[in-house]
């Protein structure tokens, strides 16, 4: 059996990554996009564990606490911002939110 | 006892005046009668007990007694302090006092009795007017403005005084304001008598100025005091303001001419107002303040030549008037003309007894004229009078004694006094009065003709009124009938007060007098020294010989000329000279020149003559060249403005300040077409930037 080493971890969060930025860019639906950039953050999450797992210390795994938390934080502000969207424009089409242009 | 309580003597008549005012209306004419007539009478007394009370306080000294009941004015609390000329301060006092020497006690005396004798001939006058309680209101009021006016010891309460019987004389004229003639008269001497009352109060108020007191003691005092040079110019100007107030008063060139309109009152006003009293309170005024004008010698040249001229201008005048109060109030300019003639040459006391005088004859010709004019059923002209002798014998008889008296018959009241203001002018050294003696000696002339041709036209010859007029003629009631007799006694014996030493009288009136013009006969060269010399006596005696000569041949000639005088008879100056005639008839055409110089009333087109035209075109001047100037240097400041706003506006806010910004927004337009708000979009660009980095950094 090969062992998994750290490059098998870089290669899921790899493909991982490519989902999400296909998520992203692809996906109408807001609710969609903030799930596919969750997607993002953790390709990137895997990448710090694997490397803290590889260098035998705990930098990687604090960073990717925070990074949790911080992903928390944004969904809870993004879903907040949509609910409120969506009660002024009654959609949720991101390429209907083009308010931003200037 | 009744000295001290002199200030009651104003407020008898005050009472019977504020009763009028709110009461008159309800009450009975007999009431009014009682009332108003009563008061003055109560007044008369008083001031008889008052006087003789204060000759035993003088003593013969004549020393003044001056009873200060409060302090009307200022109080020298310091608020009305003012600086004075030689830059000390001095209070602002004016006291409610009263102040009775020998001259206000004449004047009390006259006043009251004439003024009381006046008030009982109006009840019989005015018993069938309208406004009877106004009258005797007016009247009473009259009298306590004029008693104020007398007995006040200082020059603010004087003018309080002064302006009182001004008030008066105005309400009197107008009495029958139904009349547009009689309150276009009113109006007149109110008019008229401002500008003497302006004069008035600038002279008290530049002799307080510079001797820090109103009170006539403190002014007589300092004046005499010897600190002030004769011929000072300060008291020069005071003494010749306070003369432009007496010309207004008293009716003298030039203002005299509100006297004859003022005829326009009832009769007995003009008796008492226009002829015995108020006329003479700037005669008064001058003898009051004798110790300024001593030591002012142009002022009293000023006043000399200006009574003389007055004297002879209105007796002129006074030759050829047909209405018979017109005719006496002529007579009665040119008689205060005699008065001031007297006070200017220095004789005081002379000019003091004319009015004493005066104030009995006149006030009887004006109080007979109205018993003339109330039998002829209101007619005042004398070309329709004529033959009234035999019909109103007391009223013919007591106005023939008035006309002696005035064109100095002895032993009658107007020789005695006119012939001392004659020998006066006549002697007083000072520069060509002797020029002054031969216009009095001419006036005189003229007096005794113009008296006698009212006389003669109103009394003699033949009847020329109506039929119907005639019918209607009657003696008057006794009430009027009484004090014409009364007065008449007057007119004979008053003059007998003042017998001068030549003719073996002793003056004394002028010794009554001496004490508060004493000092001026040792100051003023132009008073005579007392008594006459010897090798004077004889020139005296001439020269009374030559004016009763002159009263004799005036009145011959007006017997000559008047005496039959049929209907349509001739009037002998307008026989021979009729362009004199003319000019005398229309009264030297002074009121006409006033209307070109002063009222404007004469007009070129829509332009007034004279000052009231300098007026208004000094008013256009001051709207159009003044203010316009004002106006085109605002509008020049608003064209500016504009400017300014326009260059703010345009140059600076509009190139310096909006116009980066406006580059800016230009500069915009093509920028922000990179961003169309497309979030996926911009995630595609970061992702292509990525992928960019990405393959930089691996192919490097």
């Amino acid at each position: 059996m090969v062992p998994i080493t750290t490059l098998h971890y870089l290669v899921v969060a790899a493909a991982l990554f490519v989902l999400g930025v296909i998520g992203v860019l692809t996906r109408r639906n807001v609710v969609i996009v903030l799930m596919s950039i969750e997607l993002i953050l953790n390709a990137v999450n895997l990448n710090l564990v694997a490397f803290s797992r590889m260098w035998g210390n705990l930098h990687g795994q604090l960073f990717a606490i925070f990074i949790v938390v911080d992903a928390a934080a944004e969904a809870a502000v993004g879903l907040g911002i949509l609910i409120a969207f969506f009660r002024n424009r009654e959609t949720i089409n991101v390429d209907e939110i083009d308010l931003l242009k200037w | 006892m009744f000295l001290n309580h002199i200030w009651l003597i104003p407020l008898f008549p005050a009472f019977g005046a504020v009763m009028m005012f709110f009461f008159g209306r309800r009450l009975q004419k007999a009431t009014v009668s009682a009332v108003c007539v009563g008061v003055v009478v109560l007044a008369f007394l008083f001031a008889c007990f008052t006087v003789v009370e204060y000759t035993d306080f003088a003593n013969g000294t004549g020393r003044p007694f001056e009873k200060i009941v409060y302090t009307w004015l200022g109080g020298g609390d310091g608020h009305l302090d003012f600086v004075k000329r030689d830059g000390t301060l001095a209070a602002f006092n004016a006291d409610a006092g009263f102040l009775l020497d020998p001259l206000s006690s004449i004047w009390l005396l006259f006043v009251t009795g004439v003024g009381m004798l006046i008030h009982i001939y109006s009840v019989g006058y005015m018993a069938h007017e309208g406004g009877y309680y106004r009258f005797f209101g007016y009247m009473n009021l009259f009298m306590f403005t004029m008693l104020t006016l007398i007995l006040a010891n200082n020059f603010m309460l004087l003018f309080v005084g002064w302006e009182g019987v001004g008030l008066c004389s105005y309400l009197l004229i107008g009495f029958y304001f139904h009349r547009k003639s009689a309150s276009d008269a009113a109006n007149k001497a109110f008019i008229v008598n401002r500008i003497g009352d302006a004069g008035f109060i600038l002279g008290a108020l530049t002799l307080s100025w510079y001797l820090g007191s109103f009170r006539f003691t403190d002014i007589n005092t300092l004046a005499r005091s010897g600190h002030f040079a004769i011929g000072d110019p300060v008291l020069t100007i005071a003494a010749l303001l306070l003369f432009v107030g007496a010309c207004g008063k008293s009716a003298q060139l030039p203002l005299y001419v509100w006297l004859p309109d003022a005829m326009e009152g009832p009769t007995p006003v003009s008796a008492l107002i226009h002829a015995a009293t108020m006329v003479t309170a700037g005669v008064y005024m001058v003898a009051r303040s004798n110790a300024v004008f001593v030591l002012a010698p142009t002022a009293m040249k000023t006043v000399a030549i200006i009574g003389a001229l007055t004297a002879v201008f209105a007796a002129s005048i006074g030759l050829v008037q047909n209405d018979i109060k017109r005719v006496l109030a002529y007579s009665t300019v040119s008689q205060l003309g005699y008065m001031f003639l007297a006070l200017g040459v220095g004789a005081f006391a002379a000019g003091v007894f004319h009015v004493f005088t005066h104030a009995f004859f006149k006030a009887l010709l004006f109080l007979g004229s109205g018993s003339v004019i109330h039998a002829l059923s209101g007619e005042q002209d004398v070309r329709n009078m004529g033959d009234l002798r035999g019909r109103i014998p007391t009223t013919f008889k007591t106005m023939f004694i008035a006309t002696l008296a005035i064109a100095g018959i002895p032993p009658l009241a107007g020789f005695f006094s006119k012939d001392e203001i004659l020998w006066q002018a006549w002697r007083s050294a000072d520069g060509g009065f002797p020029y002054l003696w031969l216009i009095g000696f001419g006036t005189a002339l003229m007096t005794a003709f113009y008296m006698a041709r009212l006389i003669f036209l109103t009394f003699y010859g033949q009847p020329r009124m109506s039929h119907e007029v005639e019918h209607h003629i009657h003696e008057s009631p006794k009430s009027m009938t009484g004090p014409l007799v009364v007065l008449a006694i007057g007119s004979v014996c008053a003059g007998w007060l003042g017998v001068p030493p030549s003719l073996g009288g002793t003056n004394a009136f002028g010794k009554f007098l001496e004490p508060v013009f004493a000092h001026e006969a040792s100051v003023a060269p132009a008073e005579p020294q007392e008594p006459a010399g010897e090798e004077h006596r004889g020139l005296e005696w001439m020269l009374m010989l030559l004016s009763v000569g002159a009263a004799v041949v005036g009145g011959g000639w007006a017997y000559r000329h008047y005496a039959n005088a049929g209907k349509d008879y001739p009037e002998p100056i307008a026989v021979k000279a009729p362009p004199l005639y003319t000019v005398l008839y229309n009264k030297w055409f002074v009121d006409e020149a006033y209307d070109y110089a002063f009222t404007g009333r004469r007009k070129i087109g829509n332009i007034r003559l004279g000052a009231m035209g300098a007026g208004e075109a000094s008013s256009w001047f001051d709207a159009k060249i003044i203010d316009g100037a004002v106006n085109d240097v605002g509008w020049v400041t608003r064209a500016v403005a504009t400017l300014s706003t326009w260059w703010d506006k345009w140059i600076i806010d509009g190139l310096g300040v909006n116009g980066p910004a406006i580059l800016a927004r230009m500069i915009s337009y093509p920028t922000r077409l990179f961003e169309w708000g497309l979030v996926q979009w911009y995630a595609l660009v970061m992702v292509a930037g990525l992928l960019g980095f990405g393959v930089y950094y691996v192919w490097k």
